[in-house]
């Protein structure tokens, strides 16, 4: 870690600059730049493939750009910067991330143990690494679980397991990767729910989803990205979503979709194409 | 789906036409392949995966793991050094007592321990039983030929018997295997899997060998379901039998997509732990503690050993 690293609140929690990234053949992220601010809500939208997984490992030091640069807190993050102990300590108490596939995730063989794995590995003392452990199950309604393994829950479940042995950690950053994604409803308005009491506590929420209805509900700003792993766009969430030819040419909405009055989301009625006919928008 | 795209007639065919018959065709039986995989499935889950006897409440599961785990090596140490095969008949008795005590169903005990190994030992045992493997003392003479018999250069004696030192070899050999198998099944039975491999540390066994034995065990399941699904799937778009060239290009194929897939979930899992802090050393709360329960089954422990040891060195 530089000793001359600003700090302080105006710091932004991320800056990407003209980050681009392939695996194997494949093109990741293509020249991509964006800056998130601390506290922020955002949303990372895109298409399947569009690279937000991809951003999101890059934000939390898991894979490095092969071009360009990602600053974390106004301190570069690259692998030879993580290979320093004592940042690599602060970095990851301060960013958690949820994967998508909560099985990745789970590791530990009982839901105590994958939720103290965390402060455990991040040095905090025994006593406190029982308290949050405690508490974490407590807030998140896990205590039934607290001795299961993680193959015997159900994928809500899993995913809640996912979210507590992040938030016992209690970083400043949550970075979550399709949070919603094969999910039941009740479920869903769970960790919407929680994903905004942790933004009302000051944290800074990331969120990759291609859901127009979640990025809605849990974001303030939306970064939309490309079919062609650029940044299609940004802005406030309600100008994003009313974006109808932004949302189309990242191929978010269908071209049949459109937006009632009353309503702020772009949806679609799906219809047949048994027989020809015309299509007309208004 | 292309925007402007319309069904083919093939796809919206019967679905005009009204229902199509669903009648005819014969049935037909899983291929062995297929009922081999799916039957060594079956018996991974419900043998290593189910721990419905090791959270209820009884004798040993009340027991630190620590604790049960060098109690019943000890035992084992016990039963592999015993010279006289009455001396392991209590022994047996005793984990018997114990799998009541810890609220298994005694049939379901006995059966999982006699079912299998016994019938393996006792064949490997069978030859030994004849004076013509090991020659002795007959006990009981099968077949008097009245004359000495010789199989080319080797003399097969002139009777065919069981012997005395066959018998007693045989007898001593399958009752160690039996009250062994009964031990390792009762520690199976009431120990949770994740706590068994963490009571291993009590041996020094590194932290990092622990993580990887109950990250492969947390792991297999997951493969085991990821298995169970390509064949589920593949049996789902299947009309009539396979054949075993079909089946061995399947498994081939589940095989490589099995790598594949674990190759790629493994990069995750590992992401994962780098993400909350893991650095290549392992960190562990060990959250068991003995109560004077434990220490009152050692001192059980202890006093067989040493009694039934004693009886042993006496008996000579």
């Amino acid at each position: 870690m530089a000793e001359s690293a600003p700090t302080g609140a105006d710091v932004p929690a991320f800056r990407v600059d003209s980050v681009s990234y392939r695996y194997r053949e494949t093109v990741g992220l293509a020249g991509v730049s964006l800056c998130i601010e601390s506290g922020e809500r955002v949303a990372l939208l895109g298409a399947n493939g569009s690279g937000k997984s991809t951003l999101l490992k890059m934000l939390d030091g898991l894979i490095f750009p092969d071009e360009g640069r990602i600053e974390a807190q106004g301190h570069e993050l690259s692998q030879s910067a993580l290979k320093d102990d004592g940042f690599s300590r602060m970095f990851r108490q301060r960013v958690g991330f949820v994967f998508q596939n909560s099985d990745a995730q789970l590791f530990s063989p009982s839901v105590r143990e994958e939720i103290a794995f965390g402060p455990l590995h991040l040095g905090l003392p025994l006593e406190e690494v029982g308290r949050r452990v405690d508490d974490t199950l407590h807030i998140m309604g896990l205590e039934q679980l607290a001795d299961r393994s993680p193959y015997n829950l159900s994928g809500g479940e899993k995913k809640k397991v996912a979210l507590a042995s992040v938030l016992a950690i209690s970083p400043d950053v949550f970075l979550f990767d399709e949070p919603t994604a094969g999910l039941d409803p009740k479920t869903v308005s769970f960790l919407e729910r929680m994903v905004l009491q942790l933004a009302d506590a000051g944290k800074t929420v990331v969120t990759a989803t291609q859901d127009l209805e979640l990025a809605g509900v849990i974001a303030d700003r939306i970064l939309v990205l490309g079919e062609d792993h650029r940044l299609a766009g940004e802005g406030p969430a309600a100008e994003v979503l009313a974006d109808r030819q932004l949302l189309l040419g990242s191929n978010l909405v269908h071209d049949h979709s459109h937006r009632h009055e009353e309503e702020d989301l772009e949806h679609f009625h799906p219809h047949s194409h048994l027989a020809d006919h015309g299509h007309e928008h208004g | 789906m292309a925007d402007d795209a319309v069904l083919p007639d093939w796809l919206t065919e019967a679905g005009r036409k009204g229902r199509r018959d669903w009648a005819g065709g014969t049935s037909r039986k899983q291929s062995a392949i297929t009922r081999t995989l799916l039957g060594l499935s079956k018996l991974v889950r419900d043998s290593v995966f189910s721990e419905n006897i090791a959270v209820r409440p009884g004798l040993l599961q009340g027991l630190d793991p620590r604790v049960k785990l060098v109690g019943i090596l000890s035992l084992l140490l016990l039963v592999s050094l015993l010279r006289n095969w009455y001396l392991l008949v209590p022994l047996y008795g005793l984990t018997l007592l114990m799998a009541a005590a810890s609220r298994i169903s005694l049939k379901f005990y006995i059966g999982r321990v006699w079912l299998f190994v016994p019938v393996f030992a006792a064949i490997i045992v069978f030859p030994s039983l004849f004076n013509i493997v090991r020659p002795g003392q007959p006990l009981w003479v099968i077949w008097d030929f009245g004359h000495e018999v010789s199989l080319g250069p080797w003399s097969l004696g002139t009777t065919l018997a069981v012997t005395y030192q066959g018998a007693k070899g045989a007898i001593l050999l399958i009752l160690r295997v039996v009250t062994s198998v009964s031990l390792g099944v009762l520690l199976a039975l009431t120990t949770r899997w994740a706590d068994l491999l963490k009571a291993l540390r009590v041996f020094h066994v590194p932290r990092v060998f622990v993580l990887i034995l109950s990250m492969t065990y947390r792991y297999i399941f997951l493969l085991l379901a990821m298995a169970d699904d390509l064949f589920t799937a593949r049996t789902s778009r299947m009309v009539g039998p396979s054949n075993a060239r079909e089946d061995r290009r399947f498994i081939a194929a589940s095989m490589g997509t099995m790598l594949g897939k674990s190759h790629a979930f493994s990069e995750e899992v590992y992401g994962a732990m780098i993400s909350r802090g893991f650095n290549g050393e392992p960190m562990t709360s060990d959250s068991f503690r003995t109560r004077s329960a434990d220490w009152l089954w050692l001192a059980t422990v202890a006093l067989t050993v040493a009694v039934i040891m004693g009886g042993d060195r006496l008996i000579g």
